[in-house]
C-alpha cells in the first residue's frame, strides 16, 4: 500500500502544501485524487469528495470531465509534460475546446490572454512556437496556463519547482500565488522542498510512509511542530546565522512500502516512543492547537483529559 | 532546410558513386569479362583484339568514367547467358517486380499500421493476443516457406489461385501491367501476400512497441490530466508521435521488399528482375549482377531521402534550428 | 550440485517454469539438436549415401496415407529417401551453418564495436558509418549478393568443398553490424566507468583492458542478440538453399530439400517439401519464443 488512511480537507483558495520525502506517498495521493492511478494501483477504500460530490469511483467520462476544468494538475518536467509535436496554441486551443464551448476563434483569443496572464511575452506570436522553443521557466509557465485553462477549483501540483533553477523557482511560486489570489483557486502543493512550502502555503500537511503525521497552519507547523517526525524535520534545516558542528538529522531511513513496520510507521527512529507506539496506529488526533493534528500517541494524554 | 536537403542529396550521389565502383570492379576483375564473351575458338590475336575494343588496357579511371557513364544512360552490357542487351531486360521485367512491390507494400502497411495501433492501445483484450501470436508465427516463417503453403492450398487443394506467371498483362509502351485484367489481379493475389507477410508483421510489432512506449510519457499524462477525450490522446497525440519512429522502420521495410521480392518471384515464377537476378547468380551472369545491384542501391538511396525528408516535415524539432525564447 | 540449486533458486529460472510455453518451445529446441547430433545412429538410413537407398521405395507416401509403410513414416522421395531422415539430416546443416555464421558475425560485431566504444574518435566514426549503411540493405541481399560474387570470382572446383564456408562468410558478414552497435553502446558505457579509469592508471595495456573488462561486461546484450540472430541466420540460409545458391546438394539443408521437393507439389507427392517446411518452421519458432522470452527477461526497462 502506498497510501494508508489519508484524510485532509482543501478550503476554497487555500494552499495546502503536502510535504515529504520521496516515496511517502504524496504524489501518489495527488494521482488518485485525479483518478489517474496506473493499474495495477487502485484506491481500495475511502471517499473522495470536491464540490460536495464524491468523485472517486464516478465512471470514466464523468471523471474526465472533471479532470482538466474542475481540478487542473501540474507535474514536474514541463519539458516532457509538453507534446514536443504540437505548437504551444494548438494544445492551448484544443484543451480550451474540449472543456468549453468556445469556437476556435475564440479559444484562440482566450489562449493569448492565459499566456498574458502566465506571463509570457509577445504571446500571440509564441502561439506557434513549439515547446522545445521556450526555455525551461517559460515552459513551466505554459504548462501552467494549460492547467488553468478552464478555471478549475483546485489545482494539483506536483514538485512544479523541482526541475527548474533556484531563480525561476521564485518566479513560478510568485506566479502560482498571484493566481490562487486572483481566481480563488486552492493549490494542493506537493514536494519535498521546505523552502517552497514555506513560500506558499497556508496550511501544512506533513507525509511520512504512505500516512499522514501532522496537518496544521503553516506557522504552527514549522516553528511548534507536534509530531516527532516534523520536529525532527525542522530541526535538520539549517538556519542563517546558526553555529552548528554537525547538522542534525533523523537517524535512520523512511521504510519502504514492503517493510512498513507494525504501528507507527515512525517509532523505530522516533526519540519519544513508548510502548503504545509498537503495537497500534496512531490516528490524527487534537495536539492541544486547536488547528493542528498530528498522528502521535504522545497527544492521547491530552485528548483524553478533553 | 535548403542545407539540409542538399546535404542529403550529396551523401546520396557518393553512396551511389561507391556502388558504382564495387560494381565496375566485379565487372571487369571478377571472371574474364572477354572469356565470358567469345566462344571457346577464339584466337589469342582475337582476344587481345576485343580487348582492346573494349577499352580493357585504357587506365583505370577511364574505364570507371565510361562505366558510369553508361550506367546513367541505362547500358549495362551484354548478358553473357543470354547475349541480349541487359537494358532490355531490365525494362521487360521491372514492371513486374515494380507492381508486386507496390500492392504489398500497401497491404503490409495498411494492415500492419492499425494492427499496431490496436494492439498496443488494447494490451490485454484477446483479439490483441491473437493478433500477436500469429504475429510471432508471421517472424518465424520464411517468404519461401509461406509461399509454398499458400501455393499449396489454394493452387493444389483448393485450384482457385493461380501458381505462377503473371496472367495476362497489357502492353502501354514499355510498360506491361497486371492492373488492368482480372486474370493479371487473381496472379498478384498469392505472390503479394506472401511478400508482404513478413514486413507486416515486423511493422506491426514495431509500431505497437513504439505506442506503448509513447502512452508511458509524461505528455500523454498530462494531456489525460487536462481532462482530453481519449479519442484526441490516442489518436490525435499517442499516434502522431508513434508515427514519427514508424516512418524510418516502415521505409526499410519498403526497401526490403525488394529483396525479398527475390524469393517470392521465384517462388511463384513471377517474370521481375529478381528472378532474372537469382539465375544471373547462378549462372555467373555478371552484367545482369551489375545492373541489378546498382538498380536496387538507387532504390534504396531513394527511400532513405523520402524518409530524411518525411521527417523533416513531420518532427518540428528539426525544422527549427536554432531559436530558444527566454 | 550447489550450483545446480543455485541456477534453480534464480528468478530467471522461475520465470522459465512458469510459462508452459516457453518450456516446450526449449524441450522442442533441445529434441532438434539431439536428434541431428545422434542422426546417423538414430535414422533408419543414410538418406545421402546412394548406395543406402533402395530406389523401388520412391514416393511412398506417409504412414496414415494407404501405401505407406512403418521403415518411413514421413514418406520418401523420388530417390527412395526416408524424409524422417532427410529431415534430421538437413537440421545439422541448418543448425550448423545458423550456428557459425551468428559466431563469425559476433566475432566481428563484438571486436568492431569495442574497439568503437572504447577508442572513440575516427574509428568510432568510421566503423559506424560502415554499419549503419550496411543496417539499410536487408541481411538477406548482402548474404545473396556476397555468395554470388563469391560464386562468380572462385573457380568451378575450389568451390564445391568452400560453398559452406562461402555461406558462413556471407551470412555472417551480413549480420554484424546489430552486435557491432550493441557492442559499442555497452563498450562506451562501460569506458566512463571508473574501475576502467583505475586500471588505466595502473598501467594495464588498453587490449587488455577491452578483452578482460570491457568485453565480459557487455556479452550480456549481445547474447541476447545472439538467440534472435539464430533463427534469423538459419532462415538466411535455408532461403538461399532454396534459391539454389546455398549449400551443395550433397549436404543438403532444410532449404535445399523444400527446393527439392517443391518439384513434386502438383503430382501429388505433398509430403516431400510440406514435412521439410514444417520442420523448418517448428525449429525457427521454438528458436524464437526462446529469444523473445530473453529478450524480455533480461530488458532493465521491464523488470
Amino acid at each position: 500500500m502506498a497510501v494508508d488512511d489519508i484524510s485532509f480537507s482543501i478550503e476554497e483558495g487555500e494552499v495546502l502544501g503536502v510535504v515529504g520525502e520521496s516515496g511517502a506517498g504524496k504524489s501518489v495521493t495527488g494521482a488518485g485524487i485525479i483518478g489517474l492511478l496506473e493499474p495495477p494501483g487502485r484506491i481500495a477504500k475511502g471517499n473522495i469528495r470536491f464540490e460536495g460530490r464524491q468523485i472517486n469511483g464516478l465512471p470514466q467520462e464523468a471523471m474526465r470531465r472533471i479532470r482538466g476544468a474542475k481540478i487542473g494538475a501540474i507535474f514536474q518536467d514541463p519539458l516532457t509534460s509538453l507534446n514536443p509535436l504540437y505548437s504551444i496554441g494548438q494544445q492551448l486551443i484544443e484543451t480550451l475546446t474540449t472543456h468549453t464551448d468556445l469556437s476556435p476563434a475564440q479559444a484562440r483569443a482566450r489562449a493569448i490572454d492565459l499566456l498574458n496572464e502566465v506571463g509570457i511575452p509577445a504571446a500571440e506570436r509564441r502561439l506557434e512556437s513549439y515547446p522545445h522553443e521556450f526555455s525551461g521557466g517559460m515552459r513551466q509557465r505554459v504548462v501552467i496556463a494549460l492547467a488553468i485553462c478552464a478555471n478549475p477549483r483546485l489545482i494539483i501540483a506536483d514538485e512544479p519547482t523541482t526541475a527548474l533553477d533556484v531563480s525561476i523557482q521564485a518566479q513560478i511560486i510568485a506566479l502560482l500565488r498571484r493566481l490562487c489570489h486572483e481566481h480563488r483557486t486552492a493549490i494542493m502543493l506537493i514536494t519535498h522542498d521546505m523552502g517552497v512550502i514555506a513560500e506558499m502555503s497556508d496550511r501544512v500537511a506533513v507525509m511520512y510512509a504512505g500516512r499522514i503525521a501532522e496537518v496544521g497552519p503553516l506557522r504552527d507547523v514549522v516553528k511548534s511542530p507536534k509530531h516527532p517526525y516534523t520536529v525532527g524535520l525542522m530541526d535538520s534545516i539549517p538556519k542563517v546565522g546558526q553555529e552548528k558542528d554537525q547538522l542534525s538529522h533523523i537517524r535512520g531511513a523512511m521504510p519502504r512500502l514492503q517493510e512498513i513496520p507494525p504501528g507507527c510507521p515512525f517509532h523505530p527512529r522516533c526519540p519519544e516512543a513508548f510502548d503504545r507506539c509498537q503495537g497500534e496506529r496512531p490516528d490524527l488526533m487534537p495536539t492541544g492547537n486547536p488547528d493542528q493534528v498530528a498522528s502521535c500517541w504522545k497527544f492521547a494524554r491530552t485528548d483524553q483529559h478533553g | 532546410m535548403f542545407s539540409y536537403v542538399l546535404k542529403r542529396f550529396l551523401q546520396s550521389i557518393l553512396v551511389m558513386l561507391f556502388v558504382a565502383f564495387v560494381c565496375f570492379v566485379l565487372s571487369n576483375y571478377v571472371g574474364d569479362p572477354v572469356n565470358n564473351m567469345v566462344g571457346q575458338e577464339a584466337t589469342i590475336a582475337d582476344r587481345a583484339a576485343l580487348r582492346q575494343e573494349l577499352g580493357l588496357n585504357d587506365p583505370i579511371v577511364f574505364q570507371f568514367g565510361r562505366f558510369v557513364n553508361r550506367a546513367v544512360k541505362g547500358d549495362f552490357g551484354i548478358s553473357y547467358r543470354q547475349q541480349r542487351p541487359v537494358k532490355v531486360l531490365l525494362q521487360e521485367r521491372l514492371p513486374a517486380t515494380l507492381e508486386l512491390v507496390l500492392i504489398s507494400a500497401i497491404l503490409a502497411l495498411s494492415v500492419g499500421i492499425p494492427c499496431g495501433v490496436y494492439t498496443g492501445l488494447h494490451r490485454d483484450n484477446w483479439v490483441s493476443r491473437v493478433i500477436l501470436s500469429t504475429s510471432l508465427v508471421g517472424v518465424s516463417l520464411p517468404t519461401f516457406v509461406t509461399g509454398i503453403l499458400l501455393i499449396y492450398i489454394f493452387s493444389v487443394t483448393f485450384n482457385v489461385l493461380p501458381s505462377y506467371g503473371r496472367g495476362t498483362v497489357v502492353k502501354a509502351g514499355f510498360w506491361t501491367t497486371g492492373f488492368l485484367t482480372a486474370t493479371g489481379w487473381k496472379a498478384l493475389i498469392l505472390p503479394s501476400v506472401t511478400l508482404c507477410l513478413y514486413q507486416l508483421t515486423l511493422i506491426l510489432r514495431i509500431v505497437r512497441s513504439e505506442m506503448l512506449e509513447v502512452l508511458r510519457t509524461d505528455y500523454i499524462k498530462f494531456a489525460r490530466a487536462r481532462g482530453l477525450t481519449n479519442r484526441a490522446v490516442h489518436f490525435g497525440h499517442a499516434l502522431k508521435n508513434t508515427l514519427i519512429p514508424v516512418i524510418t522502420v516502415t521505409g526499410l521495410q519498403v526497401g526490403s521488399l525488394v529483396a525479398f521480392s527475390i524469393i517470392t518471384e521465384t517462388v511463384f515464377q513471377w517474370p521481375g528482375m529478381g528472378f532474372l537476378f537469382i539465375q544471373a547468380v547462378l549462372f555467373a551472369d555478371i552484367p545482369i549482377m551489375v545492373a541489378y545491384m546498382t538498380l536496387v542501391a538507387l532504390f534504396f538511396v531513394i527511400i532513405n531521402l523520402i524518409v530524411d525528408l518525411l521527417y523533416f516535415v513531420v518532427d518540428p524539432r528539426l525544422r527549427i534550428e536554432r531559436r530558444v525564447a527566454g | 550440485m550447489g550450483w545446480l540449486k543455485r541456477v534453480m533458486d534464480h528468478d530467471i529460472f522461475y520465470s522459465f517454469t512458469r510459462s508452459w510455453v516457453i518450456m516446450l518451445a526449449a524441450f522442442i529446441t533441445l529434441f532438434i539438436i539431439i536428434t541431428s547430433v545422434f542422426a546417423p545412429w538414430l535414422t533408419v538410413h543414410d538418406p545421402f549415401n546412394p548406395s543406402s537407398l533402395t530406389l523401388t521405395d520412391a514416393f511412398t507416401p506417409p504412414i496414415w496415407v494407404s501405401g505407406g509403410q512403418w521403415t518411413y513414416p514421413l514418406g520418401t522421395d523420388d530417390q527412395g529417401r526416408d524424409i524422417l531422415s532427410t529431415i534430421m539430416f538437413g537440421n545439422r546443416i541448418s543448425l550448423l551453418v545458423g550456428f557459425l555464421s551468428v559466431l563469425l558475425a559476433m566475432l566481428i560485431g563484438v571486436t568492431l564495436g569495442t574497439l568503437s566504444g572504447y577508442i572513440g574518435g575516427w574509428l568510432d566514426s568510421l566503423i559506424m558509418r560502415l554499419a549503419d549503411a550496411q543496417l539499410t540493405v536487408p541481411p538477406i541481399l548482402i548474404a545473396l549478393l556476397i555468395n554470388g560474387v563469391a560464386r562468380a570470382s572462385l573457380m568451378r572446383e575450389l568451390q564445391e568443398s568452400l560453398v559452406i564456408y562461402v555461406l558462413v562468410f556471407s551470412i555472417g558478414i551480413a549480420a554484424w553490424p546489430q552486435y557491432a552497435r550493441v557492442t559499442r553502446s555497452g563498450a562506451m558505457v562501460e569506458r566512463n566507468k571508473e574501475y576502467i579509469a583505475a586500471s588505466r592508471v595502473i598501467g594495464v595495456h588498453p587490449v587488455a583492458i577491452m578483452v578482460r573488462h570491457i568485453i565480459p561486461n557487455v556479452m550480456g546484450p549481445t547474447l541476447v542478440l545472439a538467440t534472435i540472430g539464430i533463427p534469423l541466420a538459419i532462415i538466411i540460409e535455408a532461403t538461399l538453399s532454396f534459391l539454389g545458391v546455398g549449400v551443395p546438394p550433397t549436404t543438403p539443408s532444410l532449404g535445399t530439400l523444400i527446393r527439392i521437393g517443391n518439384e513434386f507439389l502438383f503430382s501429388g507427392e505433398w509430403w516431400i517439401t510440406i514435412f521439410p517446411a514444417l520442420a523448418l518452421v517448428v525449429l525457427v519458432l521454438s528458436v524464437n519464443l526462446i529469444g523473445d522470452w530473453l529478450r524480455d527477461t533480461f530488458n532493465p526497462k521491464l523488470r
